[in-house]
This record gives C-alpha cells, sequence and structure tokens, in this order.
C-alpha cells in the first residue's frame, strides 16, 4: 500500500468535509437570521386582533382579517381551479401519452411556464381579464394564481406517476383492470403522499406571490368577499404596509410575515409527513 | 440440423406417458414477435396442454418471457410491440384485433417476477379483482378472498390481518398474495413469469408446492431460469434458443434424453 496516496486521500476528505458542513452552515445561518428576525418583529403583533379586525387606517389599531380572507379565498380558488387541470394534464402525460411527441412538447412547454416571472403571468391575466372587466377583481387574483398552480401539479403529477412501476400497472393489467381503473385504483393510490405533496408545494408557491396580485386583485382596505370587486390579500397589504412610513402598518406587515411563514411551515411539515407515514405502512 | 424439423406440430406428441387424453388449452402456431424492428420470436408453434404445468427455459434473452406476455397481450401495453401468427386460446385466435382484452386477461391470469401487491390492504388486493367481474354481497365475497388466500397458501399467515397493507408482508407472502389474487378472478390459465427468482428458497419451495396444486384446476406455464425449478413442476418442457424454439417435450425426456444437441448443452451447463 502506498501510504502517501492514501494520506493524500485523507487530507482531500478533510477539505471536503470542512468546505461541505461550512456551507451547510452558511445556508441555515440565513434561514435562521430570517425566522430570528421574523419572530423578533412579527410576534410581537400577534394577538387576537389581528384574526379579527380588518388593516386599520394609518394611527388606528386593527388587524389583518381582510387580507386573512382574501389569501385563503383566493389561495382556494386557485387550487380548485388549477389542481385538477394540472392533476388531469400530468396523468395524460404520465399514463396514455407517455410516449407520443404531444407529451414532450407539452413537458417542454411546461418547464417554461414552471419558471417564468410570476409578475408576466399577471400582466397576462391583467390584459386578459381586468382589462376587459374593467376593474381588478378576487377572480382574476384566483385565475392568476391558478396559472401558477398548474405547472407545478403538472410536473409532480407526471413524476410522481411515472414512479410507479410499470410492473404494477402489468399487474392491475393482468387481472383484466381496465387502464382507466387502474390509473383510478391502482396507480393514484401508489403516487398519492407525491401528489399530495406537490398540491402542498404549490400552496406554498402561491402563499407568498405578490406582483401578479398586485395586476389582478389589487388590494382592498376593507373585508369583502365580493369576488367581482378588489380583493385584500397577505402579501399585498405586506407590501404595502411595509413600504409605509407608518410605525402601527409596519408592525402589521411584520405580522402578517410571519403569518404566512407559519402557514407555509405548517404545510411543508404535514407533506413530509404525509409522505413518511406512506413509506412505513 | 434444421429448425423446421424439430418444431413440433401442436398436436399430440410422440411421447405421452401420462396417460389420459390431452387437450390443447392453447395451440401457439407460426407465431412471429417484434420488437420494433427486432424479431425476437421466430415461428414458434407449439401446444399448452390443459391442467398441466409447461416450462419454458433457455438462456437470457431467448424470448420465454416474450413468448409468455403474448400469451395475455401483455406487450399490447407498449408501443412497437407486434405478435403475427396465431395464439388459438379454446380454439380462438386472442391475436385477433378487437378482442377484449380485459377479459381475455381476467382468463389468462399472470403471476410476475418481483411481488406486484397493489397498495391496499390484503383483503382489498383480493376482493379488487373479484369486485371488476361480480357483484356479490359482502358474505360471499369474504369467503371468496378466505378461498383465494387458502389456494394461495397464505390464509393462516393473514386471516387476523386482513387490514394490514398488502406491502407489509415479506417477500414470499407478498408473492402468495398475487397468486391468490390471480386465483381469485377464477381464470383458466395462469402464467408464472420466473415467480420464484426474487424469492428465498424456503419460499420458493412453498411457491412450488403451489404450482403443484393449482395444476388440478388450471392450465399452467411457467418461465423460469432454474433447470431443477422447471424439473420438478413442470409436466412439459419448452426448450427455447435465440428466438427459436430448440424442443418441446415431457419434462422428464427434455432432462433426461432431449434430442437436440443444443438442448442437452444447456440442461448439462455448457452454456446458458
Amino acid at each position: 500500500m502506498d501510504s502517501s496516496l492514501y494520506a493524500a486521500r485523507r487530507r482531500r476528505n478533510v477539505i471536503a468535509a470542512i468546505a461541505s458542513y461550512g456551507a451547510t452552515f452558511v445556508g441555515l445561518t440565513w434561514l435562521a437570521l430570517i425566522l430570528g428576525v421574523l419572530f423578533w418583529q412579527g410576534l410581537g403583533g400577534l394577538s387576537l386582533r389581528v384574526f379579527t379586525e380588518m388593516t386599520p387606517p394609518p394611527g388606528a389599531m386593527g388587524g389583518l382579517l381582510n387580507a386573512i380572507v382574501g389569501s385563503l379565498i383566493m389561495t382556494t380558488l386557485a387550487l380548485l381551479i388549477g389542481a385538477p387541470i394540472g392533476i388531469l394534464a400530468g396523468t395524460y402525460m404520465a399514463e396514455y401519452g407517455r410516449h407520443s411527441y404531444l407529451t414532450s412538447v407539452v413537458r417542454f412547454i411546461n418547464d417554461i411556464l414552471l419558471s417564468a416571472p410570476s409578475i408576466v403571468v399577471g400582466l397576462f391575466i391583467y390584459y386578459v381579464m381586468v382589462r376587459p372587466m374593467g376593474h381588478f377583481s378576487g377572480v382574476a387574483g384566483a385565475v392568476v394564481l391558478a396559472v401558477l398552480v398548474i405547472p407545478v401539479m403538472v410536473r409532480t403529477t407526471e413524476d410522481m406517476l411515472t414512479l410507479v412501476p410499470d410492473t404494477l400497472r402489468e399487474a392491475a393489467a393482468s387481472i383484466g383492470l381496465p387502464r382507466s381503473l387502474m390509473i383510478r385504483q391502482v396507480a393514484y393510490r401508489a403516487a398519492r403522499a407525491g401528489i399530495i405533496t406537490g398540491l402542498l408545494l404549490a400552496v406554498a408557491r402561491i402563499s407568498g406571490e405578490t406582483a401578479p396580485l398586485l395586476f389582478t386583485a389589487l388590494n382592498n382596505q376593507f373585508y369583502s368577499i365580493n369576488l367581482n370587486a378588489p380583493m385584500a390579500s397577505l402579501p399585498s397589504v405586506i407590501f404595502q404596509f411595509a413600504l409605509s412610513p407608518y410605525k402601527d402598518w409596519q408592525d402589521l406587515a411584520w405580522t402578517g410575515a410571519l403569518i404566512i411563514t407559519l402557514a407555509v411551515l405548517a404545510m411543508s411539515i404535514i407533506a413530509r409527513s404525509l409522505t413518511r407515514t406512506r413509506k412505513s405502512s | 440440423m434444421n429448425m423446421a424439423t424439430v418444431t413440433v406440430a401442436p398436436v399430440t406428441p410422440p411421447h405421452q406417458a401420462d396417460g389420459a387424453a390431452l387437450k390443447d388449452k392453447i395451440a401457439i402456431r407460426n407465431l412471429d414477435f417484434y420488437y420494433g424492428q427486432t424479431k425476437a420470436l421466430k415461428s414458434i408453434s407449439l401446444p399448452l396442454y390443459a391442467n398441466k404445468a409447461t416450462a419454458f427455459i433457455g438462456p437470457s434473452g431467448c424470448g420465454k418471457s416474450t413468448l409468455l406476455r403474448v400469451l395475455n397481450r401483455m406487450y399490447d401495453l407498449y408501443p412497437g410491440q407486434r405478435a403475427e401468427g396465431q395464439v388459438l386460446f379454446d380454439g380462438k385466435n386472442i391475436l385477433e384485433p378487437g378482442l377484449d382484452l380485459n377479459l381475455l386477461r381476467a382468463r389468462i391470469g399472470m403471476v410476475f417476477q418481483k411481488p406486484t401487491p397493489f397498495p391496499m390492504t390484503i383483503y382489498e388486493n383480493i376482493a379488487f379483482g373479484i369486485r371488476l367481474y361480480e357483484k356479490l354481497p359482502k358474505s360471499e365475497l369474504d369467503g371468496r378472498v378466505e378461498q383465494a388466500l387458502q389456494r394461495g397458501a397464505l390464509w393462516t399467515e393473514v386471516k387476523d390481518k386482513l387490514n394490514a397493507n398488502g406491502l407489509s408482508l415479506s417477500g414470499g407472502q407478498q408473492q402468495r398474495l398475487c397468486i391468490a389474487r390471480t386465483v381469485a378472478v377464477r381464470p383458466e390459465v395462469i402464467l408464472f413469469d420466473e415467480p420464484c427468482s426474487a424469492l428465498d428458497p424456503i419460499s420458493t419451495a412453498k411457491i412450488e408446492e403451489l404450482i403443484d396444486e393449482l395444476k388440478a384446476d388450471y392450465t399452467i406455464v411457467i418461465v423460469t431460469h432454474n433447470m431443477q425449478q422447471a424439473a420438478r413442476v413442470s409436466d412439459r418442457t419448452a426448450f427455447m434458443y435465440l428466438g427459436e424454439l430448440i424442443e418441446f417435450d415431457e419434462t422428464n425426456k427434455i432432462f433426461t434424453s432431449p434430442s437436440d444437441r443444443r438442448t442437452q448443452d444447456y440442461i448439462t451447463g455448457r452454456f446458458g
């Protein structure tokens, strides 16, 4: 054995390990700092009033009720519109059209859509919906978020169904199961955790979107669940309040940011635990 | 030697030690198979007798799995694969276009190399297939599930945990679950594609015993890499090489005095 060669390899190993640990540490530090500042600034303002009162004018007391409700409505609607379309398209690509030319074209376009800046999507919906309607509206906000949900769902559904082994499809076929039933009863079941994870990731993605909402739902200072009128949302309120010169508005913006972060965090934890129970069962 | 003279006509072969008249459950006639441009099976003619176990043996890539997958048209799931010739199942050519594949596959079941339980409970794994073709009251369905699991020699091991996930079973148990699932649909023919190659010797012995029992009610076709296994479980053996059927005869005859040199070389371990 050439001991100098071995020593050199060990040295390189130590260097690589230090570099990896260092990079991890740097990355985690920023995350910890962001979360730390968020809690530091936002936690103080977190009270029942945040969830029960509307956004206040400067100098008055108030909460974020209209923004929270607006975000919930538009996110839910976006999922209701976008998730079925995305899941069905992903199903076509993975199950029916796996070898077809159409699938590779759709996959290519979908990847572009996936990485398209959301402000571009916002402008697009502004042009095709807000302008013809003549005013900003909650429904336009929901549609723009749906457009952002679709590519995420197409991608995860296709990926997750592709991971289902072909042997399982053959097994289903071997007892005479028609393809549509095989997909619903076997493939979806096998891919369920992954598809649900995709759904939650899509929610996480759209719940922080601000730019496209400014072009579509705009904002609303008052509580409104009218989809045909401008609608408040957490990100746009944060945007507006954080840029304002008023201390109480800035504090509310911090609290809103904390709420979004906690919601997304909770969502990720749910997604993780779903994947885990699937594996252990 | 010229191949054409070796290929056995799809009628009763000359050696017939097992007395009773043999009935062709499936008769393969001049079957060619293509993967795209590649010809994988060359003019195969072969009978598969009712209530007998027929083994396909041969080195890797000889076409034995391909031949098996023609019998339930499994190849139809993939584009670019096609078969030409005739496969007569109870006298009806299953290669004809327009055939109801789901119905065909309910009559010709298949067990795969790797256990493939569905991601659902043990009970559902079995009941699922039954419900596709029959509408039964719960009590009767329970009975059918038990019957199938007993047929798969798995009942005593799982009767107290029918609601556990099928994937929680061991590899050997999963494979018996798959056999039970296949049997539950009440097929007439069961195809086994190297059913023991992912299993330990004890599970293998159990499955072989099971195959032996199943012969009474089903026509069995088994592809295997393991020549001892072919010798143990089958009545007839077909030796394939490079996409051709070299020899088909009683298993005993193939393993003791094969008529073709290549068969002899393969079974004595000179190649393959």
